[in-house]
Formats: structure tokens, sequence, C-alpha cells
């Protein structure tokens, strides 16, 4: 098979050649071509991380951030999904231009993905062993047996107790949590510049969320990869992510760094998206809910996507869609990397 | 034997913490007791219990060996007939498994040499079309289902025509070209009409296993499509594809039989127990045992290889038992 030039070891620097991010996606749109319509997955998201740096991607089911995923890893499904508009810029270079081959060898070796289910991401009819062993195998045109001590070596990295003894057993021998290591390990084999991570750990109990999450952020400082978490998880985000991207209905409608963003959320959907997370000093309150439901993909409402269910919305908000615009504080400091697609970013963040 | 003694213990349960317990149960590196178990060791060891899967493997075997050395069973010839052993002539039944064990037929060949040799015709027949046919239905049903699409639509509809065709009319229409019809003659006729049970069955595990997440996670971590299918998709499928292969070979010997018994099957001198059961029926009354006994052949070995495909089945789908 097809043996991939493997990158330098060692800290890399930071993006392309000329200090560009990593990894950027501009004015991406995907739309999937279905019998009740096309339904608009992504309408225009930009976003960009740089080596060494976490970008937590936010929102409900359906808002389009496992699509964008999916689209930069190039393993969408095509038809009945299309991407009619956009760039991916990997080091510079837009993927979306490449041919089949050409992603193929970047999927794995330079851009790698963790699943949310590991059980399901685990071949059953393989050992672990084998299975982290392909990637040295297919990649690197590893012997067997040098692929195994390899695969061997990646258990422990991602600290699995008694690797070595563990190496030949399947899938279905491993707790959750443990399955979940082996997918981190299997993404990490070939040292990628850049890992997605959809739902890491959605399908763990809690007490083994903080153990995985720990493993992903220590991995990425000791690589200095580029890390695309997405989830929908605002607790596992707060220590891990450097920033934050909230998307709804396809589109980001706020971006800021992960402190500022709970301190003071400067887009209503956000506003209720930290209410709705349980607080023990809230005790015997009515728990907040975001009214109604995600938009229909199909029939995305006029103006502001989230308008319906936005408790601030008025006329303008269902007639005009608001661009992601520069937050600024009352007296007009720009903040950082605060940008926010509301009308009334003012009001909700300094009111 | 460590191996049973290990094997009472009931599923290899691992606790939360996979760690800690193997290393209890693990005896240093590589020891038997933690002996990993994968869908098919786990298939293979229920087999091994199922005294359905052993009854029919051991008929299955003895057919094999009977169909490879069929001398090891008889020093008669199925094929030289002395007209003085008649079956109208005083019977002279001899101990069991000499040439006179059974009678003889019509035209005085022993019955029991000509049903061992007849074992060859409908062991090959099976197990040649099974083969083309799994090789077969199940490339064009791996494609169809793996690729969707106009592939699938081209090769769904191409399965439809051929489903359409009546498998037994259909190979005799086929057959009646040929003037001299070999084993390997019916056997491609039979995998002409065949394929299509087999192709249905691949493509929809294909279908189902394609949409599974480690196809997904193999894709994301740059597997080409040949790998895809061949270590991803292609394992994870072929269990239901075998059981039916495995169900289907008892059809095929049947259908091979059938053919013969209605003479545009296997043609002489190859001996083939369709071709014994049509010779017999004519004398049914005179002399039973030229009838009886290869239709018995014919049952014990299509229901050898359907009780062996029930076994298969159930060791492979937990969920059925």
């Amino acid at each position: 098979m097809t043996t991939i030039d493997k990158p330098a070891a060692g800290p890399r620097p930071s993006g392309g050649a000329d200090g560009s991010p990593l990894l950027e996606v501009r004015d991406l749109h995907v739309e999937f071509h279905t019998r009740d319509g096309v339904a608009k997955a992504v309408n225009g998201v930009n976003y960009a991380v740089s080596a060494g740096e976490t970008l937590a991607v936010l929102g409900e089911s359906g808002s389009g951030k496992s699509v964008t995923a999916q689209a930069v890893m190039g393993i969408l499904d095509m038809p009945p999904g299309r991407i009619p508009k956009g760039e991916i810029l990997f080091r510079g270079q837009d993927l979306l231009k490449m041919s089949g081959e050409e992603r193929r060898k970047i999927r794995g070796a330079r851009m790698a993905m963790i699943f949310q289910d590991a059980l399901s991401s685990l071949n059953p009819v393989f050992t672990v062993g084998y299975q982290l062993g392909e990637m040295y195998r297919v990649h690197q045109g590893l012997s067997r047996k040098a692929a195994k001590a390899k695969a061997v070596e990646l258990m422990d990295r991602v600290r699995i107790p008694a690797a070595k003894q563990r190496v030949n057993d399947y899938p279905h021998q491993f707790s959750g949590g443990m399955r979940q290591r082996i997918m981190i390990a299997m993404a990490l084999a070939l040292e990628p510049d850049l890992i997605i991570a959809d739902e890491p750990t959605t399908a763990l109990d809690v007490t083994v969320q903080a153990q995985v999450m720990d493993l992903l952020a220590d991995l990425q400082r000791e690589y200095n990869m580029g890390l695309i978490l997405i989830t929908h998880d605002l607790g596992v985000v707060a220590d891990v992510a450097d920033k934050i991207a909230v998307m709804y209905a396809g589109r980001i409608v706020e971006t800021a760094p992960v402190h500022e963003l709970y301190k003071r959320p400067a887009h209503p959907y956000t506003r209720g998206l930290l209410d709705s997370i349980p607080r023990l000093d809230q005790k015997g309150q009515e728990l907040y809910a975001i009214k109604g439901l995600p938009p229909n993909l199909t029939r995305i409402p006029s103006g502001c996507a989230f308008n319906p269910r936005c408790p601030k919305a008025r006329d303008v908000c269902r007639t005009d869609i608001p661009p992601l615009l520069q937050v600024t504080e009352r007296d007009g400091t720009q903040l950082d990397g605060r940008r926010s697609a509301c009308h009334f970013w003012e009001e909700t963040i300094h009111g | 034997m460590s191996d049973v003694s290990q094997a009472t213990i009931p599923a290899p349960a691992t606790p939360a913490d996979g760690g800690k317990s193997a290393g209890l149960a693990g005896t240093g590196d590589g020891g038997p007791v933690g002996k990993p178990r994968s869908l098919w060791s786990d298939a293979w060891y229920d087999l091994r219990r199922n005294p359905l899967f052993v009854i029919s493997a051991v008929l299955i075997l003895v057919l094999l060996v009977m169909a490879v050395f069929p001398q090891w069973f008889t020093s008669a010839s199925p094929r030289t007939g002395d007209l003085a052993n008649h079956f109208l002539q005083q019977p002279q039944y001899g101990h069991f498994f000499s040439p006179e064990w059974l009678g003889y037929d019509a035209q005085g060949r022993s019955i029991y040499a000509r049903l061992v040799y007849g074992a060859r015709a409908s062991v090959t027949v099976g197990v040649a079309v099974t083969l083309m046919v799994t090789l077969a239905g199940g490339l064009i049903g791996m494609l169809a289902g793996y690729f969707g699409g106009w592939i699938d639509s081209i090769l769904s509809r191409i399965l439809d025509v051929f489903a359409g065709l009546p498998f037994l009319l259909g190979s005799m229409v086929v057959l009646n070209v040929f003037d001299v019809r070999t084993v390997w003659i019916v056997a491609l006729a039979l995998a002409f009409l065949g394929w299509t049970q087999i192709a249905r069955v691949t493509r929809g595990s294909v279908i189902t296993t394609k949409q599974a997440d480690y196809v997904q996670a193999a894709k994301a971590l740059g597997a080409g499509t040949g790998r895809i299918l061949l270590r991803h998709v292609l394992p994870n499928a072929v269990a239901p594809v075998i059981v039916v292969a495995t169900i289907a070979l008892g059809g095929y010997i049947a259908a091979e039989a059938s053919l013969s018994f209605l003479g545009i099957g296997i043609s002489p001198p190859t001996v083939s127990w369709g071709m014994d059961v049509s010779d017999g029926k004519d004398q049914l009354r005179n002399a039973p045992f030229v009838l009886i006994t290869p239709a018995v052949m014919v049952s014990v070995t299509v229901l050898a290889f359907i009780m062996l495909g029930d076994a298969v089945r159930n060791a492979l789908d937990p969920k059925l038992r």
C-alpha cells in the first residue's frame, strides 16, 4: 500500500510556513439533497485552528457541527451530501480541490478523527492490536511484528494498563473508557497535525469523561496538535478548549475565548445554553430550557435562524440575517476573538 | 484440559477497570486463561458442543471421503454388471458392506457400489455450485451493496432478471443444449441460475455493515476502498452469507438429483443417485432397494448440509438462541 512521508517528528511550526493557521474553514456550505428538499446543514461556517490550539465547536444536535467536521475530514457521504461553496485550507492547501487519493493520504497521517461511540468505531472481528497496527502497516508499510510492537507502545501512551497482555484482546473485552483510549491511540498513531474529536466523551460515564479529556489535552500539548472538539456538553469544554465556536442551524452564532463566553455570552442562544446547565445553587427552582426545537434544516426560518426561539426577537430578526460581527466593550475597545451574530449583541453582553 | 475448564466460566465479562481484571485473569504473557475470543472462535466453541453440528459434520466427512476415495468403501465396480446377479434372480444378500449387501439393480450392478460412487457426483456438484455461487454472487452483492447508486441499480436489475427465471426449469433449458453433460456442466448450469440468492443476502448484509461506525472510522483514518471492503466490510458481513451458502449446498445436491432423475442432469457413465432413483422407479414393487437406497442417500446428504447450516447460523447469531 501507499507509504506516506511522515512529517518530521518533534514540535512543528505553527500552521503553514507563513504563520497561517493549521486549518482554516472559509465560508463552508454543505447541503443534503433529500426527498423532502434540500437540507442546508452548514451555511457559511468560518473557523480556524492553529497548531497546539483547541477549538471547541458547540451546538445542539443538528446544528451542523458534525457535518462540518465530516466535510473537513472528507468522509461526508456524497451524494446525498454536496459542498456547493467554501474552502477548507489545511496548511494553506484547499482540501476540496484535491483528488480523492490525495485526501485519503492526508487522512490518518496528517489529520485524524475520534468518534463518539468507541465500541462501534472499532471493528469487532479484529483484535485491538491488529487495528492499531493497521495504521502503521498501511501508512508506513511496517511488518506485522513491528506494527504490533508499535501498537503496544501506543496503548501504553494512552495509559491502558497491562497493554502488553491486552494487545490481543478484542474491542468488546474493553470497558467504554478503555475503548475510547484505544480510539484516541489510533488517531494519534501517526502523530497527525490535527485531530477532530466528535463528541469523544458523550458515550462515557462522568467519572471517565474527565480522564479521557485530560488524556486528550495532555497528548495534544505533547504533540502540539490542533484539536477540534465537537461537543454539546459545556462542562467538558471549559477546562480543555482555548476558544469556542457556537453553532446554530449551520451557522456560527458566536465565537469567543473559552472563559469569556461563560462569563458574558454575546448571543441569546449561548445564554440559553448556559442557563440550561443544572446548578446546585439553584436547587428547587425550575431548570431553564430554550423553548421550541432546533429548526428543520429544509425550512430554516428567514432572518436569524434562532428568532422563533429567541426571547429577545424583534421584527428585524425575522427579516435580516445578522452577520457575525466583532464584539466590543461599551467604550468601543475590541474584545479579542469575540464575535456574535446577533442584531442585539450589545444588549446581550452588556445588558 | 485447561481449555474446557476455563470454558465453563461464562463469557469473559470485562469489568469497567479492564486492565486490572486482565492482570488478574491472565497468567503472564499470553497465558491460556485470559485468551481473547473473537466472534469466530466463539462460534467454533459453540459448534463443537452442538450435537446437531457433530452429527452433520461426521456425516459430511464420511461423504467427502466417499467422494474422494470410493475404492476404500467397496471393491466392486459400479459400472460392471453381471446379469446373473439381476435382481429378479435369487437374492443373495451378503454381510454388511460387501458388494451384494444391498442387492443388485436391473443390470446386475451392485447397488452398494453405485451408492458409494454416486457420492462423488453429488458432493462435487454441491460444493462446486456453492463455491461458484458464493464467489460470483458474493462479489456482485458486495459491489452493489457497498457502492450503491447506479452500480447497485444495474447489478440489482440483472439480479432481478436472473431471480425471475425458475431455477430447475431454467437449468433444464440450459442443460438441454449439451449432449454429454458432465458434473461440471451441471454445476455451471446450476450456478448460472443460483447466484441470485447469495447476491441478495450479501448485498443486504454489506449495506448494513457499511453504515457501521468502524467503516467511517477506517475511512477517517485513511483506509482505501479496497482495504475497507476486504478488512472491514467483508469479515463483518460474511456470516449470513456462509449460513445461506451452507444451507443452499444441500439444495444444489437435491437439484442435481432431480435433474438426473429427469434424465437431463449428469449423463452416464458418471454415477449419480438421481439417475439410480430414476432407474429404480419402474421396479419399485419387485426391487424396492434399487430406488429407496439412493433416495435415502440424497435425503441424508441434503439433511446433513442443512443441519450444518442451521448449526452454523445458531453459532454465529447468538440472538436466535
